[in-house]
């Protein structure tokens, strides 16, 4: 695929001072941008899912797309995620870079198969001669009040899987790269969206489309510190930005990390600052039982198992399903839960 | 006349068949048809304007419907109709999370539901809210569900009503394992020893969308009822739209012709008649108890409100469409011909108004009062048997929630326990 978003979302473009190319987006608004971006340089690329068309999503996030880029591109599909992510798979095959939207996290599972024994295994399995640049983008996380399966964090499970490739975006600027450059990946990618955030105007930031993005797969230190390590991704970047700053009035200072990728990891910003603060806490709302909280652990420990002055401490949804959401509050990592653990980490 | 079913077999030399890219302006007449007025084939006991149509052989199903059931009926609706606008209304005021209202579906539900016999079983999906209330559950003890407080208490087994799916689809195969073991235990195709059909017969029913007739689950759930000849009725509310998705999205030919592919009969009822739902529901019911197998029902019906209260149609839809189905509305058409035919006076009528705005306001109490659950129902009952692992987990958090107590007391800050919910 020659596409010219390939040159700029890999970063050939230098920096602009030109204002036409900077807008303030929310995180919904800059996918959306990203998305538009993405179809206009390359007409392989096609959106499809349920309710994506008219509707623009139940998230509003393809808004717009069909109207401006037609049905064939767009495509509103029949209800069944299988049917999805199958034919995304048939459609990468032939050529096409396909974006799934899967409407909650919650309904991915009729498309698991799909998704770990095709999506998965065909590049491997041909030994390269096929290659799956699928998309799936997840809404996922909780903190909506919503009904059951609407509030899930199951990429864990996705990362588990060898030949899918998993991020999560946090903020308006690398929502509108990040998406982009997932596109751009001849991998499959689970882009997993933080759907609490999605129009959060205090998350509002201007997304310069000109600058050189970070590349995918790499992670992001987002605040020095140097009394302990947060390390979140998705929703619980936020929290730990939270909780910085709460600390950091009562003179503690605490490094921040935004994972972005979740599979492949790239935990060396997290090795370095452990490194530095001889302490660790993992942030997130999934369940902590064989997640990718412990698989942190596990790299950390191995790593920097001499720096370490406490254990790594995890702060997670509990090893439960997703409560009904009158208990939200409880069961998802917050700022005093996190706190807490920094509290437990620097008394050890 | 061209009929939708021809849209998807052209017959060989047929001068309108359609190529696989343009179907004949005939047959695009024929399929708009077909969705909005039912088509040819649709079957209706009371017409829209009230008038009762007679049907040989569906009569025999509602012989037993005179004017006071009748009136039963007409009450079930109205019922159901005020709790759902008073649940919307409730959701609007912030009371609910969200509402998944029922409006227009009305006869569907309870013309469905009461055919069930107490020992049968019904799975609903998330909307069949008046299959609940004709089960016997209490339609406050739906609300928790969505004031999200809860995920469905009611006694499963003593209303013969399933938990609420929302994953779509999924109800579909469980309902069909459910009607497997009725069958396996041998409560189908009984008789009484006189050579009638035998009273303790069970059957089972499942609810779900037009949209769900495109999950997988829904397909393999019709090849093992029709395999394993399970009583089930799969029961569904074609009300014309996935939110945004109309039903032309799902299917190239009415739904319910989809069961002669799998080897067993489809029906389309009219589903805003309450009467013609009754009795194609018993005779299906009938079907399946008599060890038939299963049966399809395409109840045709309207989705009059929104998706869910989060939901915005005028994206989607035009309102003529509304307005054209408001013509057809499931009660008003009970009311007209309960009046024309002298099976109900005005005093009826006030009664039942007023009996459902006092429901209404049962409802508006319950849900206003309705308790928080308190944290330790995150981890109650997460297994069957003991979880000592889960129980540290609870008594860690319960701990850290105490010594927050602790701490405001004390006029401290930071919580005064040392362990905590962090693993
Ligand atoms: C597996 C799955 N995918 C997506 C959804 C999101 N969703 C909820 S309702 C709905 C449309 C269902 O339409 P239909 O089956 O016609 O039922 P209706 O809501 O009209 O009663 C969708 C896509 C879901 N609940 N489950
Ligand atoms: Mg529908």
């Amino acid at each position: 695929m020659a596409a010219p978003t390939r040159s700029t979302v890999n970063g050939s473009a230098g920096h602009s001072e030109n204002p036409s190319t900077v807008q303030t987006l929310t995180i919904g608004k800059a996918i959306n941008l990203g998305l538009r971006t993405a179809m206009e340089s390359d007409d392989k690329v096609i959106v499809l899912g349920e309710d994506v068309g008219k509707l623009g999503g139940v998230f509003r996030i393809t808004d717009g797309l069909q109207k401006d880029f037609g049905e064939q591109r767009v495509l509103d599909t029949p209800l069944a995620e299988s049917g999805i992510i199958g034919t995304a798979v048939g459609l990468a095959v032939r050529g096409f870079r396909p974006v799934c939207e899967i409407q909650f996290e919650g309904f991915i599972f009729p498309g698991f198969d799909q998704i770990v024994s095709q999506l998965a295994k065909l590049h491997y399995r041909t030994q390269g001669k096929i290659k799956v640049p699928v998309v799936i983008r997840v809404p996922f996380g909780g903190g909506i009040g919503a009904v059951e399966h609407h509030s899930e964090s199951p990429e864990s499970l996705f990362a588990h899987v060898a030949g899918l490739k998993v991020v999560s975006c946090s903020n308006p600027v690398d929502a509108y790269w990040m998406i982009q450059q997932a596109i751009d990946c001849d991998d499959p990618v689970l882009f997993f969206e933080p759907k609490k955030l999605y129009h959060m105007g205090t998350l509002k930031a201007p997304v310069d489309t000109t600058v050189t993005p970070t590349p995918l797969f790499q992670s992001r230190l987002l605040r020095e510190g140097t009394a302990a390590t947060l390390v979140g991704y998705g929703p619980s970047v936020k929290v730990c930005l939270d909780a910085a700053n709460a600390a950091a009035e009562e003179g503690t200072e605490l490094a921040v990390i935004d994972l972005r990728s979740l599979s492949p990891l790239d935990l060396t910003p997290v090795f370095e600052s452990v490194r530095r603060t001889g302490r660790l806490i993992t942030v997130s709302e999934a369940q902590s039982e064989s997640s990718l909280a412990a698989e942190i652990a596990t790299r950390v420990q191995q790593e920097c198992f001499y720096s370490l002055e406490a254990p790594v401490l995890r702060v997670t949804g509990f090893d439960t399903p997703y409560p009904p959401a009158k208990l939200e509050e409880y069961y998802l990592p917050d700022l005093d839960r996190v706190l807490h653990a920094v509290d437990r980490s620097l008394a050890w | 006349m061209s009929s939708p079913e021809q849209w998807a077999h052209p017959e060989p030399g047929d001068a309108t068949a359609a190529t696989a890219a343009k179907p004949t302006p005939e047959q695009v007449i024929a399929g708009l048809r077909a969705t909005t007025e039912g088509g040819a084939d649709l079957t209706q006991l009371l017409t829209p304007e009230g008038e009762r149509i007679a049907s040989p052989i569906f009569d025999p199903y509602v012989a037993d419907v005179d004017a006071e059931a009748l009136r039963e009926l007409y009450r079930d609706m109205v019922l159901v109709r005020r709790a759902d606008r008073e649940a919307n209304a409730m959701q609007r005021q912030g009371q609910l999370g969200i509402w998944v209202p029922l409006l227009g579906q009305e006869a569907a539900q309870i013309g469905s539901g009461r055919a069930l016999r107490p020992t049968d079983m019904a799975f609903p999906s998330y909307r069949e809210h008046g299959v609940g209330y004709a089960r016997g559950v209490d339609f406050r003890e739906l609300l928790g569900i969505f004031r999200c407080s809860d995920q469905g208490g009611w006694d499963f087994k003593e209303h013969g009503f399933h938990p609420y799916t929302i994953v779509i689809g999924n109800q579909v195969l469980n309902a069909c394992g459910y009607a497997m073991g009725q069958k396996f235990e041998g409560k189908v195709g009984n008789t009484d020893g006189q050579g009638n059909p035998s009273e303790t017969d069970e059957a089972t029913i499942v609810y779900f969308g037009d949209g769900a007739t495109s999950q997988g689950d829904v397909h393999e759930g019709f090849v093992w009822a029709a395999v394993y000849d399970a009583p089930l009725v799969f029961f569904c509310q074609n009300n014309q739209w996935a939110i945004s998705e109309p039903t032309e999205r799902q299917s190239r030919l009415p739904l319910y012709q989809r069961a002669r592919g799998y080897g067993f009969p489809g029906i389309r009822v009219d589903g805003n008649d309450v009467l013609g739902c009754l009795a194609v529901t018993r005779w299906a019911l009938e079907v399946c108890r008599n060890g038939n197998g299963p049966v399809l029902i395409e109840a045709f019906t309207y989705r009059m409100d929104a998706h869910t209260t989060t939901d915005d149609p005028t994206r989607y839809r035009l309102s003529d469409e509304l307005e054209a189905w408001k013509l057809k509305d499931p009660i008003e058409r009970v009311r007209v011909h309960l009046t024309r035919n002298g099976g109900a006076d005005a005093a009826f009528f006030a009664e039942v108004d007023a009996a459902s705005d006092a429901f209404a306001a049962e409802l508006r109490d319950y849900c206003f009062n309705m308790p928080d659950p308190t944290p330790e129902r995150i981890f109650a009952n997460v297994y069957a048997e003991p979880s000592p692992v889960l129980d540290a987990q609870r008594d860690e958090f319960l701990a850290y929630l105490e010594g927050f107590d602790g701490a405001e007391e004390a006029g401290s800050e930071a919580p005064g326990v040392v362990k905590a919910g962090e693993r």
